[in-house]
């Protein structure tokens, strides 16, 4: 810990702005009415400024205050992204506490885990649906006492002690004030930048959540050094559209949008983020691989329903503008009549298309947390949309690399930003340290010991740092590993190059210590569905169109290209997948076949799909399969199904 | 719960009886609908039970009995005069504009509480453009109630069925209705879908108080949800209680062939 102290000497902050409600006061007075948040409601974009942004705060804080609040005291928060949640963290912070957000899509056993670990005494959440889950919680953790909501409806036959809505609590905030007027800014006053900021409860692939604790530090110290790297400016517009749980948005929504002091937006729904995205147009956006996947798929879906002249006109110029950009990222020469042409590009389709995606006015993007498939990075950037590749981490504060302007690369994640330097060990993994480290895990020094060691954190990913300084990220450390006779076999790798695929949406690679690589497949339901519908296909469900001979055709065509792909790599050559199945369900965290963050939880699915597993490595080509899928509601049942399994031919290095 | 509103049954059915030719499809049935109250009702198919809904509604017109809403007669209104009196329905088979958007299908809803000359409207000035925005706010706010947000301006006939059948549910609720009619409002969910639907209706009995009477063939979601259940077979009205009474009731038993439940 002697280093993180060391790193944390260099980086002293104005005591009186050493706290993010001490920012946000700074902003409400230097950008009173400049906006700080927006949220769609009832189809209207409503506004908060930053003075509106504290006062709202300030009322949660003192109503909280007059239930009792002590500092130091951790508070779920539960909910889709709403302005009252972001208020809600700013409130617990003004007292001294400390927020926990949980994944909103949690399932009650998960939101148990965390809020008794957390030892949480109050939650605030959005609405009826997490009060349900939060009550079955509270039978069972004493911790727990007061549920803050905000949304009223369905709420009103609700009796319980310790249910109150924010709007009550408001009110008892303001009779708390008539007898307590300088209650806020005392304990305002009494945050260091040493206090934990946040919890975040990372999902993490093995065993149970983790929650890595964030200083105000930490957190002031990355948001600020990320924001000088990349430019960020007080009129940028961002959408805060992915889980508040996840460290990803509390840094773009919460932490920069205070310390840079520009505008976050807040979607009507998670159903209607792609028309948002197109309304708010925002200039700084993050999304992981699967976002911009999507946005291409859907872009695809349409054009493939477009009118022959159309599709041929925009498959030209996309391909000429991927293929522009690809030598641009080589560093090749880019052929006059390529360059005469994009500016028609630009008029006829760019343009148009980046409009319509709600991406016009970005001037930087990122995609992080997994490999990003080098045709969906291409399209985008050939559009003209500044998408660049992060590498982050919630014991981080997120930021680690970026890749700087003008220094975008595709099989590179970056260089260090500001503050952060970066050493590889001698097994080859990627170790790290600046001012963003944190805290360590809460109330789990074990873990924390494994992770931070002489203030240096230990990624778990291998990888290397190229002759100009990028790092390059291969895998997951731990999941490197060897065939039965001793080939190179990194499961990660083959995964992304199968879901580089429109049609695949996810995959698992089978392989350590056996005679081959196979490979669990789960089809992209819109995509496939798609291409099903114009061909005629008729399905019932994921289950039906993922066993239809035609579908099996479809992505056998799809391994097979990554085989051709792996034949040219002289350390992978032999690790080509030369069976596959395609799953009969959709793997799911309801099920913890998979994270919250969609990471694939190995281990868990090795069990747990162990017959079929066997089944690869033997002849057959039918397998008979039952699974437990568990509903949104906790309750869980049995489906079973017939699945087919397919060979696949390896291919060859080209000579 | 205690509800609001005057007191005495909102919907009264004294022993009507409906005919197409000689068939005798409701036989003199009476029954009685309190405020705030959510009545089902059930029965095996070609009881009679849509019959009776539209005989409330006004599509029929019983050849006998008689039928009062909030203590006045009208058992010989046409379906505009029935609507008027704040009685919304939804359908069996999803009855909406299909190439109009879920938005101007429910705005549909509100036409019988806008006022204007054509002129006003066609130029969208004065009174008339005020009128629109407040109806517009109004069906907003069902929208965001319905969580159908998403689909605001999507062609009402390219959504799955299970969301038609919403929408539906948002248009009849856009009338402000003081008793709504739903006719299979679950017909053809999956059990996500019926569980959703369930708590909608759980919430407008709720937030709006609005009285709802429903025809289901689940009877777990009937079981759940409901105050009350009306069971009919064969046009005549076998039970009438709390859901747990109808459970038990022999000539119900009987007219399920005795598999009753699940």
């Amino acid at each position: 810990m002697e280093a993180v102290a060391k790193s944390n000497d260099a980086l002293a902050l104005d005591p009186q702005l050493d706290t993010f409600p001490k920012l946000v006061r700074l902003n409400a007075r230097r950008l009173g009415n400049k906006v700080a948040i927006r949220e769609k409601d009832l189809g209207i974009w409503q506004a908060s400024t930053w003075s509106q942004y504290f006062e709202e705060a300030r009322l949660i804080a003192i109503g909280l205050g007059s239930l009792g609040f002590a500092r130091g005291e951790r508070v779920a928060i539960v909910g889709d992204n709403r302005p009252q949640l972001y208020w809600a963290v700013m409130a617990v912070q003004a007292l001294g506490g400390i927020p926990v957000p949980i994944y909103q899509d949690s399932i009650e056993k998960e939101m148990e885990y965390i809020i008794d670990h957390a030892e949480a005494r109050f939650a605030v959440v959005e609405d009826q649906e997490q009060v349900d889950k939060l009550l079955g919680v509270r039978a069972r953790c004493p911790y727990l006492q007061h549920v803050v909501y905000d949304d009223p409806r369905g709420m009103r036959a609700y009796g319980e002690p310790g249910l109150v809505s924010l709007a009550e609590l408001r009110e008892l905030g303001r009779k708390f004030e008539v007898g307590h007027p300088t209650y806020f800014d005392d304990e305002v006053a009494r945050g260091t930048a040493d206090d934990i900021a946040i919890i975040c409860y990372t999902s993490g692939t093995t065993g149970t959540p983790k929650g890595a604790m964030l200083s105000h530090r930490n957190l002031i110290a990355t948001a600020r050094n990320a924001a000088l790297f990349e430019g960020l400016r007080e009129d940028e517009d961002v959408l805060s559209y992915l889980p508040m749980a996840w460290v990803g948005d509390h840094i773009f929504s919460y932490a920069q949008a205070i310390v840079v002091g520009f505008a976050i937006n807040c979607p009507e729904s998670a159903a209607t983020v792609l028309a948002d995205l197109k309304e708010i147009a925002p200039t700084y956006f993050f999304g992981p691989p699967r976002i911009w996947e999507s946005i291409l798929t859907g872009v695809m879906v349409r054009v493939e329903d477009a009118a022959r002249p159309k599709r041929a006109i925009v498959h030209f110029f996309l391909r000429l503008a991927q293929d522009i950009e690809r030598k641009r990222l080589g560093r090749q020469a880019i052929p006059l009549w390529q360059r005469l042409l994009y500016p028609l590009g630009s008029l006829l389709v760019y343009g148009p298309l980046k409009d319509n995606l709600g991406l016009s006015r970005v001037r930087r993007a990122y995609t992080a947390g997994e490999a990003i498939g080098p045709e969906i990075f291409l399209f985008f950037r050939g559009l003209g949309v500044n998408v660049k590749q992060l590498y982050g981490m919630t014991e981080a504060s997120v930021f680690v690399t970026i890749q700087r302007d003008g220094d975008v690369r595709l099989d590179t994640v970056g260089t260090p930003i500001t503050g952060v330097e970066i050493r590889i060990s001698n097994e080859g993994e990627v170790l790290f340290r600046s001012p963003g480290v944190f805290q360590g895990y809460a109330k789990n020094p074990d873990a924390t010991r494994q992770t931070l060691e002489d203030g240096w954190i230990r990624s778990g990913d291998a990888g290397f740092l190229d002759g100009d300084g990028h790092l390059k990220i291969i895998d997951r450390a731990k999941d490197v590993s060897h065939l039965a006779d001793g080939t190179m076999f990194a499961p990660k790798f083959l995964e992304n190059k199968l879901k580089f695929s429109p049609y695949v949406r996810e995959a698992v690679c089978i392989g350590q210590g056996r005679p081959c690589v196979t490979a669990f497949i789960n089809i992209d339901l819109t995509a496939v569905g798609n291409w099903a519908e114009r061909r005629n296909i008729a399905y019932t469900s994921y289950t039906d169109l993922a066993q239809k001979a035609e579908v099996y055709a479809l992505i056998q065509g799809e391994v097979e290209r990554v085989n051709r792909s792996l034949a040219e790599d002289e350390v992978l050559r032999g690790a080509q997948i030369r069976r596959f199945l395609i799953l009969h369900k959709e793997l799911d965290p309801d099920d913890e076949e998979i994270t919250r963050t969609r990471k694939v939880r190995r281990g868990y699915i090795a069990q747990k799909y162990a017959p079929l597993i066997e089944a690869l490595y033997s002849g057959r080509d039918r397998v008979q399969v039952e699974a437990k899928v568990t509903y949104e509601d906790g309750r869980s049942g049995m489906m079973r199904a017939d699945v087919r399994i397919h060979d696949v031919s390896s291919a060859q290095a080209a000579p | 719960m205690s509800r609001p509103g005057p007191s005495g049954p909102l919907l009264e059915v004294d022993g009507v009886s409906v005919r197409f030719g000689a068939l005798i499809a409701v036989n003199q049935v009476s029954l009685r609908v309190a405020r705030g109250e959510i009545v089902a009702i059930i029965g095996p198919n070609g009881a009679g039970k849509t019959t009776l809904l539209n005989a409330i509604s006004g599509f029929y017109h019983p050849y006998q009995g008689r039928i009062a809403f909030a203590g006045k007669d009208r058992t010989h209104l046409s379906p505009p005069d029935v609507a008027a009196l704040g009685i919304a329905r939804t359908f069996q088979n999803v009855a909406l504009f299909r190439g109009m958007s879920v938005l101007d299908n429910i705005m549909t809803g509100r036409l019988l509480k806008m006022r204007g000359s054509f002129l006003l409207e066609a130029l969208y000035w004065g009174p008339a453009k005020r009128q629109e925005l407040e109806h517009r706010a109004f069906v907003e706010r069902i929208i965001d109630f319905l969580e159908i947000q998403a689909i605001r301006k999507t062609q009402a006939g390219r959504l799955p069925y299970g969301l038609q059948k919403r929408v539906e549910l948002a248009r009849a609720l856009a009338a402000e209705p003081t008793l709504l009619l739903l006719d299979e409002p679950m017909a053809g969910m999956n059990v996500e879908e019926k569980e959703d639907m369930c708590r909608f209706i759980l919430d407008v009995n709720q937030e709006f108080g609005t009285t709802i009477a429903l025809i289901e063939h689940d009877m777990g979601v009937v079981m759940d949800i409901s105050d009350r259940v009306v069971v009919l077979d064969y046009g005549r009205k076998i039970a009438d209680g709390r859901p747990a009474e109808v459970r038990m009731d022999r000539a119900v038993l009987d007219a399920y062939l005795g598999v009753a439940h699940e």
